[in-house]
């Protein structure tokens, strides 16, 4: 019990989480300036090299580097606070912050040198300067050391307490842990065995099936791997903070379970339209894509079930009458009520993307890029804020005064997405296509989209709002002379608290050999496949000429 | 209303249980259905090219691209799509009959979508992508490339000009192109 009770992450946390919220904060403010270059009103330093360098900038800040750093800080404090005891390993927790910082110097100089404007997707055979990779394997490796530390210290406590259930905050965050490993597999196997040597020039010609089939191995538990925190929130914050309890531990683990399970094979939905696969196999990656639904669809019962128990212990009667009495005004709850609500929408969009044929209609339009954007800012990125609102007072020891400015943020960041993205999807249908640096508002079957962009622009100024209001927020709490200090931090406790658990539910070992067995059967083929069918390489084009 | 007791917590848990699976079951038939029933599965083509020789091979040399009927009756159009043109940029389509749109890139990855229809399809250097499609009405269509494909991506933008049956004439050697209206 080294150090414990005294938090002995703390300032790890914090350098972790204040990288992650700086680069999302400059990551804002490009997207607003992508929305005003879109849209008909005339923006400064509008050119197509400034837009790709923008969106690259973008993608890599919201989709690495808050995603990494934050889930990274925020384990820790999770290891430490859920298992009540010092994190092991902490030099190593440094070092790989270190990885991480000189991994995202080095991808930030090669996307400002404008030869890596290749967006976060990569997209060979265009070809960046070859640190932007090296910068981006860093990264990833610093989040490989935090799997290891989170599976350690986990393990090190199960030893120590025999036979007890791992807390389920932490039982979710090792389940994030161990499923991050899985999916990071696809993308580090792109970038080593194929772009990287393209991108040294020591080879020229790269398998472009191949490199999409790896990444997309990557490109979807990606997602689940930036959205299960958001989960941990939903399922050992939120029902504490609204005062009551989690209606049932093990529903929460077999949902971390499903989602290690039901996130890894059905990668192959990003490539419906792609000539290179069979339909075979997308429809069986497509079928895997429909369970995937499953833990999304416990958790809408089981966070509201907990949410109900709250509810009626504040006096609420009545069917929908516990919804009334809940303590809106704290920032976790009304985090969860938003992103629940955007979930339903971000959700809605999802199922008409999977659906094999439906696919057709909106692929590669901005109806995509309005689902990611509402699932990602709507339903991950608001509960990290609240996230943050609710770990801040124990990091700093102090107390916010007052909750009406961070409800406040809260409202602004959920409207601002919805003005946003509702647009996005109206034109997505309309056939307006994705990453375009300007359109030709002059030709009679685009000018009807420019009102819709630039309601999408104000969506997004609304956005910057939230999220300058956000920054201040958290460094308010810095400069507060109120020091209260807060009671030690707690997770929710279930209706039934589990005593024992079986050992299925307590580790992952069997697990990992169901994603192994699903991921040959989802995955080996269509990658045997590609490599015994030695489709003609393409050439490189490397970005800027380099 | 609340359930209390762990065999109350468990009942209703079942009852959601069996939702769940009623909806994902929904869910999954309505897509076995749309691709069974109405035709439709994604363009799953497969054939490979090789894009350093893609204007040499038999395909897609310049003289063989644009639209063109075969002596079935079957009409076909073939489209180079490069960093940052199509190959024809206007196409001359049919209404109201089946038509083979087939793909190939000799350089990086680009995509297409057809304004108002369910065309759509990556094209991936290295492989032939093809879509089959009925255009419903008579117009201008914007062919726009969708993937992120270089700089000069924005400006990459095809037309498909869908005439009426009447008017879609093929020439001797079996070819439509815009210019020749």
């Amino acid at each position: 019990m080294e150090g414990w009770p005294v938090l002995t992450v703390r300032r790890l946390t914090l350098a972790h989480l204040w990288v992650a919220f700086a680069t999302f904060g400059l990551a804002v403010i490009l997207g607003v300036w992508q929305m005003w270059a879109r849209s008909p009103l005339p923006a400064p330093w509008h050119s197509p090299a400034n837009y790709y360098l923008s969106v690259t900038a973008h993608g890599v800040s919201m989709a690495y580097v808050l995603t990494t750093f934050f889930i990274m800080g925020f384990g820790y404090f999770v290891a430490e606070t859920s298992l009540q005891r010092a994190l092991p390993g902490k030099t190593w927790a440094w070092l790989a912050f270190w990885a991480g910082i000189v991994g995202v110097a080095m991808t930030v100089a090669s996307i400002l040198s404008g030869r890596a404007s290749v967006l976060y997707t990569f997209y060979p055979p265009m070809t960046a300067t070859p640190w932007f990779y090296i910068g981006l394997v860093l990264v990833v490796g610093a989040s490989w050391i935090w799997c290891v530390l989170m599976i350690v210290a986990m393990a090190t406590w199960k030893r120590e307490n025999p036979g007890r259930p791992v807390p389920l905050a932490m039982y979710a965050t090792v389940a994030n842990a161990v499923m991050w490993l899985w999916t990071t597999v696809g993308v580090a196997a792109e970038l080593l065995f194929q772009v990287i040597p393209v991108a040294f020039g020591w080879t020229q010609l790269i398998d472009v099936g191949l490199a999409r089939t790896l990444f997309s191995w990557t490109l979807h538990p990606i997602v689940y791997f930036w959205l299960l925190p958001a989960y941990v929130a939903f399922y050992t914050l939120a029902p504490r903070a609204a005062g009551g309890r989690l209606f049932s531990d093990t529903m929460g683990r077999l949902s971390f379970i499903l989602f290690l399970l039901y996130s890894l094979p059905v990668g192959l939905h990003h490539l419906f339209m792609d000539p290179e696969h069979s339909t075979g196999f997308k429809f069986l990656q497509m079928t895997l894509t429909v369970l995937v639904t499953v833990p999304t669809l416990l958790t809408i019962f089981t966070v509201p079930a907990s949410l109900e128990i709250a509810g009626r212990l504040r006096g609420g009667k009545g069917l929908f009458g516990w919804i009334g009495a809940l303590p809106w005004e704290r920032p976790m709850v009304l985090a969860t009520g938003l992103a629940f609500f955007m979930l339903w929408f971000g959700g809605f969009g999802g199922v008409i993307n999977m659906s094999l044929a439906m696919n057709a209609m909106v692929h590669n339009t901005s109806w995509v890029t309005a689902h990611f954007h509402l699932i990602f800012g709507g339903t991950v990125v608001i509960m990290y804020f609240a996230i943050a609102y609710e770990i801040w007072p124990t990091l700093q020891g102090r107390a916010f005064a007052s909750t009406k400015l961070l409800n406040l943020q809260l409202w602004l960041w959920a409207i601002g997405m919805m003005v946003m993205t509702i647009p996005w999807h109206v034109l997505g249908l309309g056939g307006q296509w994705r990453r375009v640096a300007s359109f030709n508002y002059a030709d009679p079957r685009i000018a009807g989209w420019g009102p819709w962009v630039v309601v999408s622009l104000i969506g997004g100024l609304i956005l910057l709002a939230a999220a300058v209001l956000f920054i201040v927020n958290l460094a308010s709490l810095r400069r507060a002379t109120i020091d209260t200090a807060p009671p030690p931090f707690r997770y929710a406790v279930a209706v039934h608290p589990p005593t024992r658990v079986p050992a299925i539910l307590n580790g992952f070992w069997f697990w990992n050999l169901c994603v192994a067995a699903l991921m040959a059967a989802a995955y080996g083929f269509p990658i045997l496949h590609g490599l015994a069918m030695h489709a003609p390489g393409a050439m490189a084009h490397r970005m800027g000429g380099g | 209303m609340p359930a209390v007791t762990e065999r109350e917590v468990v009942a209703s848990e079942r009852r959601w249980g069996l939702f769940v699976a009623a909806t994902i079951a929904v869910i999954f038939a309505a897509i076995v259905w749309s691709a069974i029933a109405m035709g439709l599965s994604p363009p799953s083509n497969g054939a490979i090219i090789d894009p350093k020789t893609l204007h040499l091979s038999r395909e897609f040399t310049e003289a063989n691209l644009g639209t063109s009927v075969t002596p079935d009756g079957a009409v076909v159009a073939r489209i180079v799509t490069a960093q940052f043109q199509f190959t024809p940029a206007c196409l001359v389509v049919p209404a109201g009959r089946p038509v083979a749109l087939r793909f190939s890139s000799p350089d990086v990855i680009h995509g297409i979508l057809i304004q108002g229809t369910n065309a759509n399809t990556m094209v991936v250097p290295g492989y032939i992508s093809q879509v089959t499609t009925v255009f419903r009405h008579a117009g201008d269509l914007l062919m726009p490339c969708h993937e992120f494909c270089g700089l000069g991506h924005s400006q990459m933008i095809a037309n498909v000009r869908v005439v009426p049956p009447a008017d879609f004439r093929p020439g001797p050697d079996g070819r439509v192109a815009c210019a020749h209206r």
